[in-house]
């Protein structure tokens, strides 16, 4: 079973919170990510406490499709439950919507913003859970790392929505005409969501070298972080930066 | 001790025409801390250009909304998959003669793949906002954001850059290899801010009677919960319990707008669901609510107000259909309904080939020969695939 699959269906089960499942992981690799998580500078607008009134749970679109809860994500956090911290870091923080419903916290907290800081310490550390929930998702994180726009017009194709339907063999079809059908001069384009200049592609790619971004996209997906290393070192070089590589 | 039935305590907590006084709004005021900074030669602030207009906030302040001389930070789900969001936003502005600029100098915020993936920081993502910021400040012109996202996330980064001394210096020291400054613009603006804002002046030059038209609106999670003290709130509407834009924007064009029970959920977009689980965002959307709608206002057509919001609504339609679901609601944005209102042609402004879900009898009910003004598209495709003509410009679009 890939872990994909093993995943999906893994989502179809309770969510296991006994701290048997990762009993062979020592505490002390534990207790270092909880530390990463803590003390990132956002840790502390995010997390106050919890009144476990469940508000953030009512609020929560991911609470009603999987065996996810914000609070039980807050209250971890807050009590500093190192073995349950890394359990959800797993298991759970995956599922959440991002959607912010649960800022709506008595208490102040994000459990959103929690688990956004949560999910960077996973990739950051390559956490196995992290690699496979992004599984499936490189083009996408090549499309928006390479382009700086999230999803292109040449991304609607029936094989990748099949389920959006007929409508969409037809945008395919007839794409590139449609393209040129639409008034805006930025928009005549099909493998990039709008026309950006070189310039600004340059300045976005200097921004991800000196920010460490690639090495995380490097400790989920080697093969694609090998990739994006030779499409922005070449445009980099072009524009005069050799000194820039992501080695 | 005398009985006051509950019912009458939530009823005189929810009374319209709540209000909060800035004085006791629960939050900081952003501004205070944002001018001290630029005092200190920490940040340059970029001024809302006049004329501007006013409009309230959560907790009764003033947000200022630029009329024009607007830099617009495009969408990348917007422009990618449903563009005749952005087409019909920039048609609103040369219909009503404002000044814009349509940047190429602008990428994404990045924040869909953010939130989806994490494959990126704090200050990456404080880099990449700052890095438009300086180029809408380089030009002149002030950034209206298009996607609720970028907008929420935005103010997220203000929010970090004006409390982490050491956020501020990384990026500070980014934007001097790039040779550009720190700059954070005086509002965020969103532009269904301003096309709220505005939306007197739409309804002036409004052209198709809409009041046959009933409504429901979806409020984008990003918009009003992200940071939610500088989203737009109106005693007028909803008493100020919940945001006016979208909603008072489709009143001023006299469209009847519907209330239904789970208006504050979000639409299942989920952002790395939408791409690589779509069960979880399908199901979603139907069930909470498309489904709801249909079953609580059938309404003609829903309105929301950004990029995921319309694709994860309306595209979930069309498996939903097939299993049988009461679905069947066209989806739109408040900057597509207001052009239409306008006078925007429904295929080469509203681009409304690129939705899915039927919106012939929304047409029909408008008294709208949809049939006529697809013949009149197609007709103007041939010339691009004739070489007659390269591509389609804004004069054939109101030809």
């Amino acid at each position: 079973m890939s872990s994909a699959v093993e995943s999906q269906v893994l989502n179809a089960f309770p969510l296991d919170l006994s701290q048997d499942r990762y009993a062979e992981v020592p505490y002390e690799e534990k207790a270092r990510l909880f530390e990463e998580v803590k003390t990132d500078i956002r840790y502390h607008d995010v997390l106050y406490g919890c009144y476990e009134c469940g508000i953030c749970v009512a609020a929560c679109p991911s609470a009603r499709f999987y065996d996810f809860s914000p609070r039980v994500i807050a209250q971890a956090c807050a009590r500093e439950d190192v073995e349950l911290v890394y359990t959800l870091m797993n298991d759970s923080i995956w599922d959440c919507s991002q959607c912010f419903s649960c800022d709506r916290c008595p208490r102040g907290n994000s459990p959103g913003g929690l688990i956004t800081i949560l999910r960077e310490v996973a990739v950051r550390n390559g956490l196995q859970s992290a690699r496979d929930a992004l599984e499936g998702y490189g083009r996408i994180i090549y499309k928006i790392m390479s382009t700086g726009t999230q999803v292109s017009p040449d991304m609607l194709q029936p094989d990748a929505f099949p389920d959006w339907g007929t409508h969409v063999h037809e945008i395919a079809e007839n794409l590139e005409v449609w393209r040129r059908a639409l008034p805006p001069e930025t928009l005549h384009t099909t493998d990039i969501g709008w026309d950006v200049d070189e310039k600004t592609m340059i300045e976005l790619y200097l921004i991800w070298h000196m920010t460490g971004v690639m090495d995380m996209i490097k400790e989920v997906d080697e093969g694609l972080f090998m990739i994006l290393q030779d499409v922005m070192e070449e445009r980099l070089e072009d524009a005069g930066y050799d000194d820039v590589t992501f080695d | 001790m005398s009985y006051v039935p509950v019912e009458e305590i939530i009823k005189s907590q929810k009374t319209p025409g709540f209000k909060t006084t800035p004085e006791e709004a629960p939050t900081e005021d952003f501004h205070d801390i944002l001018f001290q900074l630029e005092k200190e030669g920490e940040l340059i602030v970029q001024r809302v250009p006049e004329p501007y207009l006013e409009v309230p906030t959560k907790y009764g302040r003033k947000k200022k909304i630029p009329l024009q001389k607007t830099w617009h930070h495009k969408s990348c789900g917007q422009c990618g998959h449903i563009p005749g969001y952005s087409t019909s936003i920039f048609w609103i502005n040369r219909k009503l003669g404002f000044d814009y600029i349509d940047p190429r100098d602008q990428t994404s915020c990045t924040a869909w793949n953010y939130y989806a993936s994490a494959t990126s920081n704090a200050p990456a993502q404080a880099a990449v906002a700052i890095r438009n910021f300086s180029s809408a400040y380089e030009t002149g012109y002030f950034p209206i954001i298009h996607c609720g996202t970028s907008f929420g996330h935005y103010k997220e980064v203000r929010h970090e850059l004006l409390h982490h001394h050491e956020l501020r210096r990384q990026v500070r020291d980014i934007m001097e290899r790039l040779g550009k400054k720190l700059v954070l613009p005086e509002e965020i603006v969103h532009y269904s801010e301003w096309v709220y804002a505005i939306r007197d002046r739409i309804a002036e030059h409004q052209v198709i009677d809409m009041s046959n038209i009933t409504a429901t609106v979806h409020p984008a999670c990003h918009y009003h919960k992200l940071v939610e003290e500088d989203a737009v709130y109106d005693p007028e509407i909803y008493g100020a319990q919940r945001t006016a834009i979208v909603t008072g924007t489709l009143k001023a064009l006299g469209i009847n707008v519907k209330d239904y029970s789970t208006w504050f959920d979000c639409c299942g977009f989920g952002f790395r669901h939408i791409l690589v689980s779509r069960d979880f965002s399908r199901s979603f959307a139907v069930q909470r609510k498309i489904e709801v709608m249909k079953e609580e206002v059938n309404p003609d057509v829903t309105v929301t107000h950004d990029t995921g919001c319309v694709t994860t609504l309306d595209q979930s339609q069309f498996a939903a259909r097939a299993h049988g679901r009461k679905v069947g609601i066209p989806v739109m944005s408040d900057s597509q309904i207001a052009a239409l209102a306008m006078g925007a042609h429904p295929y080469k402004v509203l681009q409304l080939h690129w939705h899915n879900t039927d919106n012939k009898p929304f047409f029909e009910k408008l008294g709208i020969d949809w049939k006529k003004k697809w013949q009149e598209f197609e007709e103007a495709v041939e010339k691009i695939k004739s070489g007659e003509k390269e591509y389609l410009t804004w004069e054939d679009a109101d030809a």
